[in-house]
């Protein structure tokens, strides 16, 4: 063999290393794809947080683009994004659903009345059984639901500046 | 008397717990099933355990879930597909092969392909320098006798 190459064999496979870490270590575990992003989004008729006897399914806001934020009262993570829902819910450019996932109606109501509350409404999910339909496995959780009641992004996790700015803002105008 | 009826109650006690208790691991084999079946999925919440080991709240309800399925009668093909279709193939210790998965089922094979592949080369090449020397060696010897 030649020298030069007995050093660059050794150098390319370092450099193989260095690009498959490159991106595999920026990529989050935690962030597994929804097998549901292009798929309609589950239906479900739950009754709403607060306004006895009232419930709401997608079915009733097919038509327009909006989002679906899976919280609850006991979930840290939501009180990150808490303000930057209730910015959003200020602007007013889409509806904003919640669903109070796996909690207790006192504990939720409770949140809201202390935090504010960015929800158009809120659909109470407490056995978790539709948070199962819609694959939810870390709180929060935020879909974006189009025209067509298909679901087009989902945010695992709390919502960021960054992802509002660049993925879900764009992509609501885009739908709109 | 009443000490015998208060004793009869609490020896009673534990017979309404099991009552109670009973729904959960009613059915051997439903049993048996879901703990084969929830071996082999993973759960979405502390991701390095299996749906059978786990105790985070979602593994109870997914449990709960598939117990349920198992007594409708579903087959382990239909629940798995279920959850597949809700938590992806993630969910899955034993990922489908198709062509997102196929460099991690041959991958191990490729690497032991491209290792063995390099031992070879390198221990031709080395009993080639072997046989050289000895070649010199033999000629120097003869040389020298």
């Amino acid at each position: 063999m030649k020298p030069v190459l007995k050093y660059l064999i050794p150098l390319a496979v370092f450099l193989v290393l260095v690009i498959f870490f490159a991106f595999g270590l920026r990529l989050d575990p935690r962030e597994v794809p929804s097998p549901l992003i292009d798929k309609p989004a589950p239906a479900f008729h739950l009754p709403q947080l607060g306004e006895a006897g009232k419930t709401f399914s997608p079915e009733d806001l097919r038509g327009q683009v909006w989002l679906l934020n899976v919280w609850a009262s006991w979930c840290t993570a939501c009180r990150e994004e808490h303000p930057l829902l209730m910015e959003l819910s200020k602007q007013g450019l889409v509806p904003l659903i919640g669903m109070d996932y796996k909690d207790t109606d006192t504990d939720g109501s409770g949140v809201l009345s202390q935090a504010g509350n960015p929800y158009k409404l809120v659909v109470t999910d407490a056995d978790g059984r539709v948070g199962i339909d819609y694959g939810v496995y870390g709180v929060p959780e935020t879909y974006v639901i189009d025209k067509a009641g298909i679901i087009r992004y989902k945010q695992i996790g709390p919502i960021t500046i960054e992802a509002l700015r660049d993925k879900i803002l764009p992509l609501i105008k885009g739908l709109q | 008397m009443i000490r015998h009826h208060i004793a009869a109650l609490c020896l009673a006690i534990p017979l309404l717990a099991g009552a109670e208790s009973q729904p959960l691991g009613a059915d051997p084999a439903v049993e048996t099933r879901l703990k084969a079946l929830s071996q082999e999925l993973r759960c979405l919440v502390c991701q390095n355990q299996t749906l059978a080991d786990s105790t985070a709240p979602l593994a109870e309800d997914l449990r709960v879930e598939i117990r349920e399925q198992i007594a409708k009668g579903l087959s382990d093909k239909e629940i798995t597909d279920y959850l597949v279709a809700r938590y992806g193939d993630f969910v899955r210790y034993r990922p489908p092969l198709k062509s997102q998965t196929v460099l991690l089922w041959l991958g191990p094979t490729l690497l032991l392909a491209g290792g063995v592949t390099g031992l070879w080369i390198t221990l031709r090449r080395r009993n080639k320098l072997l046989l050289n020397d000895n070649d010199q060696d033999d000629k120097e010897e003869g040389e020298e006798a």
